[in-house]
């Protein structure tokens, strides 16, 4: 028997379409030892999910394996009937899903989904499985292991769900497990936990993994084999190291370049922005307590914090769209009113607003000239004419053909419609833009690109940005002075530099700690500096 | 979760004293009052007047909404705004043959939507679920009577098989009644499956192209077991509830199917006392329909609650 | 999306493709040519007896004569007016008043949405029928009642699809634009709201139509809609009943034209919205 676990040849997968099968995956030939992990890596619709789960015999939306073979231990998973393609699966080769949260039925609790595959294949008695889910649980870390499993998916968080998904694909002792963007939808001091215990499981039990991500930096800590992938094909592969410091390809390089991307410290400016003593709530919930912070005149103010700590709530009173139940909003010197109906032309033309998610923020029926000349229109009174040329120089200003203004929103890509977006905002000649999470829906390439041209509309323009994040390297990029929410306070506020590399209070320092960093061996670093005191603690004790 | 199914109870609770009162005021709304109109225009004043002491007329009319209700609530639905009659009897055979109808209606009805839903779900796309979407679009665009009287003209005109009309009576045995009932149990079941299977596969499907599902076969369950244990406690919830709504909307066939085949049940009942403009009767028979359409309305939205174990193991 | 086995489709899925929309859309044009021009176009007066009851169908009466021997195409052609006419009119009444309520309670909201959404929940806790008969019985039977009945019922639902579309669109941020732009309710309704809620409304009003149409069909079957000598499809049902005791088809031509158009509008409801929802 060789060391070779499965191996991938020539693998091609088609999607059925309305006009014949398109090729989502093409060529694909890897190989995979035990106790090995590979990364596959890549942007939106590169094809990396699609090939992982191909591994297990299956395809999305009636995809298919058009050509090429998927040998487990020489065996072609395909080559015989469905009843073969079942026994592989859950077995010999298991899967953890991106959201544990739909993956898990609704209807059972957690320890019967975990146990169901080795109780059904008749491989344990159900007291054995239980005390072996329980056994998992709590080398997985969960909460009063011996109990989590009586509770039903609802009842548990998203970071326990992904572990106990987990813990259900090591039950039957597989000897391969894809892992699908695992930790892609937790808050990032989740995410290094869930990501801990993951890959402390894979070593213990001594299986290979399949690791699917987008992020670069975390599956430098847990893979062996890094492949990049594009359009459905192999951009490169290598060993991790190899990978992340001598990328042979263009693209690869590019990729590793959008990490480390970093503002130069620029002189100070007087203040733009003042907001003071803001509490805010929603109905009678609380979730502004008490800020104060101030952004400067062509520079830019970072928010950051994991998702339900305030930060685009305060956008939102910023704003307007939000009355705040006590402080002020101050531009330059004069206040601003707490409501919308309060505030004139000029101050709604003076602070604009680019949300998240482009689809939702551009009106479907409306073209994109359309969109931005409204803008055009009531704030700079223009019209006819005068409008449409204001408008192609606007599309220009954002690195977009002119032509684009007679599309509408859905004929453009997602990184262009972003584009509109920041055109419709400049079209005010605002002083301040509040970009809440511009470029968390977008993939990396494309998200340095919209950061790239903001900051080349502040060095052109001079306005000022409340720039909304939860991404640090984000923070990194763009901003001069950032503000740590958590809970709707401000824990932490300060220049960039200062706040990231010498962050004072705890709840900061973890967050900073656990961004991944772009460098093989980062979480052994994390592992040692955790267990360091540790140490030293029990040394002193004996 | 008690509280959430007390709110509801207590909304149905108002729901029908709402509807009541829809029901009683429109009635107010008529020329005249019931004495006058009941006794017609040649009566003597002191004749109307004498009734109107008897039956409370010179009451506000909220203290006879009010007497109404107590009346409804002690089983007296008042008289006949034509021939003077008690309802309470003129209903209670009619009601009863009505249940008959609508039961063995929905006992057909059930089981052949929610079966033929399924298996429309479980073989999608091919061409057996095109034909059942197709059949049953067709159908949910055809009035009560285009079948009816495609059925009568089949098997009552052609092969003299069964009875063009459905004239019950109270002395009739059940199996005497049994072929006068097939025609419009069979009207019924095919106008109400419609909107049932289609809602049924639409629930299906939905469970499952679910994540859940893709978990279940990535464990490498067999496809009976993933529907067994996975698919349907999943697909209860909603597919109940479509039944229960369902059964609701098989009154307003009811009405017409009893009208086309001279059933005499509520609905015929309700239509000849429309022709009439006897509105008591029509106000009592429509309480009863209205009455049973909420707390059917009330009975899926509880079963939708009590089916949903999100919602019966609050976190 | 669903996980499959990752192997080669067996069969096709199955696809009618154009033709019954095509069928559909010849019908309804026919229909509607019919309803137009019904005077020009049809062989006979409307009330005419020109033969004898319940003859078969010949060269002059192409679908036969009915139970006072008027010629049935006549009939048909005249009650494609009226049927059509009738449910085009409530319709349209439906929608002026639903849609009217349903942006009124979306751009008020408070105590004012509250007031209207709750009797349309009451309305619509009630059986459609079961309010319609009790409307005839006090108003008795007559087109205009009638017409204002049906519209009403329809208008309950309009609301509730108005203002649910109208929630549903206002919480999208780019009316959060319109908004901090300055925009005036009545642009942000005009340009952001209504062109985002018009697909689902066109479809809507399709729905409501044939819903209206058999409405009305049931209503005049029941003896309670149009009223003779007025030819209507669902009235020319009821009238033409007794030629089953003679072994006569004659009910079944209405009570297919009656089928024909409401699958044929309702074909034509799903395609426009599967081929504009996309977007």
């Amino acid at each position: 028997m060789t060391n070779n676990l499965l191996r991938v040849r020539d693998l091609c997968i088609d999607a059925p379409a309305s006009k014949g099968p398109i090729r989502i995956a093409q060529g694909i030939d890897f190989d995979l030892h035990r106790g090995e992990v590979l990364a596959l890596i890549g942007e939106s619709g590169a094809g990396k999910s699609t090939i992982g789960i191909a591994t297990l015999g299956a395809g999305r939306g009636g995809a298919y394996i058009a050509q090429g073979s998927i040998l487990l231990e020489g065996e072609d998973i395909m080559a015989k009937g469905a009843a073969r393609l079942r026994s592989i699966r859950g077995l010999r080769v298991a899967y953890v899903a991106q959201s544990a949260a739909s993956a898990f039925n609704p209807a059972h609790r957690l320890i019967d989904q975990v146990t169901e595959t080795i109780i059904s294949r008749g491989i344990m008695d159900r007291p054995a499985a239980r005390s072996r889910a329980i056994e998992l649980f709590r080398k997985l870390g969960l909460p009063s292991p011996e109990t989590f499993g009586e509770k039903f998916p609802h009842q548990a968080s998203g970071g326990q769900l992904q572990r106990a998904m987990t813990a259900m694909a090591i039950c039957a002792g597989p000897e391969l497990i894809v892992f699908d963007e695992p930790t892609t939808a937790l808050d990032v001091t989740t995410q290094i936990e869930v990501l801990l215990s993951i890959r402390q499981a894979i070593r213990d039990e001594g299986m290979a993994a399949i690791y699917i991500s987008h992020d670069l930096a975390l599956v430098a800590q847990i893979a062996d084999q890094i492949m990049v992938l594009r359009h459905g094909q192999i951009v490169e592969t290598g060993p991790t190291r190899d990978i992340i410091e001598r990328p042979q390809q263009d693209y690869t390089r590019r990729l590793i370049a959008v990490q480390s991307v970093a503002l130069p410290t620029r002189s100070s400016q007087p203040v733009m922005l003042e907001i003071s003593g803001i509490n805010a709530s929603y109905g009678r919930v609380p979730v502004l307590h008490n800020i104060n912070l101030s952004v400067a005149k062509g520079r830019t103010l970072a928010l950051v914090g994991e998702s339900g700590s305030g930060k685009s709530t305060l956008g939102k009173v910023v704003a307007g769209l939000l009355p705040p139940d006590s402080g002020r909003v101050t531009l330059v010197d004069r206040p601003l009113s707490s409501s919308l109906s309060g505030r004139s032309r000029q101050d709604l033309r003076d602070i604009q607003l680019v949300h998240q998610n482009p689809d939702l923020a551009l009106n479907p029926r409306r073209s994109v000239g359309d969109s931005i000349g409204q803008a055009v229109t009531m704030f700079r009174g223009l019209t006819n004419k005068d409008c449409s040329r204001e408008v192609a120089h606007l599309l220009e200003q954002v690195n977009l053909d002119p032509a684009l203004a007679t599309r509408l929103p859905h004929a453009l890509s997602g990184g262009q419609k972003q584009r509109v977006c920041i055109a419709r905002a400049l079209a005010a000649n605002p002083r301040l833009i509040i970009c809440d999470e511009v470029t968390s829906a977008l993939d990396p390439l494309v998200a340095e690109g919209v950061q790239n041209l903001l900051r080349q509309l502040q060095e052109d323009e001079g306005v000022s940005y409340l720039f909304i994040t939860h991404d640090f390297g984000a923070v990194r990029a763009m901003a001069d002075e950032v503000a740590v929410m958590r809970q709707g306070s401000v824990i932490a506020y300060g220049p960039t530099g200062q706040v990231l590399n010498a962050p004072q209070d705890p709840y900061t320092q973890k967050l900073i700690s656990s961004v991944p960093e772009l460098r093989v061996g980062w979480l052994d670093d994390i592992v040692a500096a955790r267990t360091a005191p540790q140490n030293a603690r029990t040394e002193k004790m004996t | 979760m008690t509280k959430y199914l007390l709110k509801r109870l207590f909304a149905g609770v108002l729901l029908v004293l709402g509807a009541s009162a829809i029901l009683f005021f429109a009635g107010e709304l008529l020329p005249g009052d019931f004495a006058s109109r009941m006794l017609g225009s040649q009566a003597t004043p002191e004749a109307v007047e004498a009734l109107r002491q008897s039956r409370g007329l010179d009451q506000p009319a909220l203290t006879r909404y009010l007497m109404w209700l107590g009346g409804l609530l002690q089983g007296d639905l008042g008289v006949s705004l034509t021939n003077g009659r008690e309802i309470g009897p003129l209903i209670a055979t009619r009601l009863s043959n009505t249940l008959t109808l609508a039961g063995l209606a929905a006992l057909v009805a059930v089981p052949f939507a929610v079966g033929l839903g399924t298996l429309a779900a479980m073989y999608r796309n091919t061409w057996f679920d095109r034909l059942v979407l197709m059949l049953s679009m067709v159908t949910v665009a055809t009035p009560e009577f285009f079948f009816a009287y495609l059925a009568i003209a089949f098997f009552a005109v052609q092969l003299h098989l069964l009875p063009s009309i459905s004239i019950v009576t109270s002395d009739m045995s059940f199996a005497d009644k049994v072929p006068l009932l097939i025609l419009p149990v069979l009207t019924l079941v095919v106008t109400t499956s419609a909107h049932m299977i289609r809602l049924t596969r639409a629930s299906l499907i939905s469970v499952m192209d679910s994540e859940y599902a893709g978990t279940a076969m990535l464990k490498g369950l067999p496809q009976w077991k993933i529907v067994l244990r996975h698919l349907l406690p999943n697909a209860m919830s909603p597919i109940a509830a479509v039944v229960v709504l369902n059964l609701a909307d098989l009154i307003v066939g009811l009405i017409i199917v009893e009208a086309i085949f001279a059933y005499p049940g509520m609905g015929q009942l309700m239509v000849d006392s429309v022709s009439k403009q006897d509105v008591t009767v029509v106000q009592a028979c429509g309480l009863i329909f209205a009455v049973t359409y909420i707390v059917l309305n009330m009975i899926a939205d509880l079963l939708a609650i009590l089916l949903n174990p999100r919602l019966r193991y609050k976190s | 999306m669903m996980l499959s086995d990752a192997r080669p489709p067996r069969v096709r899925r199955f696809r009618l493709g154009w033709l019954p929309v095509s069928l559909a859309a010849a019908f309804c044009a026919i229909c509607l040519i019919a309803a137009l021009a019904a005077p020009w176009i049809a062989p006979f007066d409307e009330a005419e007896m020109v033969g004898m009851p319940w003859q078969p169908p010949d060269a002059t009466f192409w679908l036969g004569t009915d139970q006072l021997g008027r010629d049935m195409l006549t009939r048909i052609i005249y009650g494609a007016r009226t049927s059509i006419g009738l449910s085009f009119a409530i319709v349209t009444l439906a929608f002026a008043i639903g849609m009217s309520l349903g942006l009124f309670a979306v751009t008020l909201g408070g105590w004012v949405d509250q007031l209207i959404s709750r009797a349309v929940d009451l309305f619509m806790s009630l059986p459609p029928l079961v309010l319609a008969l009790l409307a005839i019985s006090i108003t008795g039977t007559s087109l205009v009642t009638l017409t204002v009945i049906a519209a009403l019922l329809a208008a309950l639902r309009v609301f509730r699809l108005t203002r649910s579309l109208g929630l549903d669109i206002a919480s999208r941020e780019f009316v959060d634009v319109a908004r901090l732009r300055g925009d005036s309710t009545w642009s942000i309704m005009r340009h952001e709201i209504l062109p985002n809620a018009a697909v689902p409304l066109i479809a809507e009003f399709g729905l409501r139509f044939v819903f209206a149409f058999l409405f009305v069909a049931s209503l005049s079957f029941l003896g309670l809609g149009v009223q003779p000598p007025t030819a209507d499809w669902g009235g020319m049902v009821r009238e033409n009943v007794g030629a089953f005791n003679y072994g006569h088809m004659s009910p079944l031509i209405p009570a297919g034209f009656i089928a024909l158009l409401a699958i044929s509008v309702n074909l034509l409801g799903d395609w426009f919205v599967e081929k504009r929802g996309k977007m």
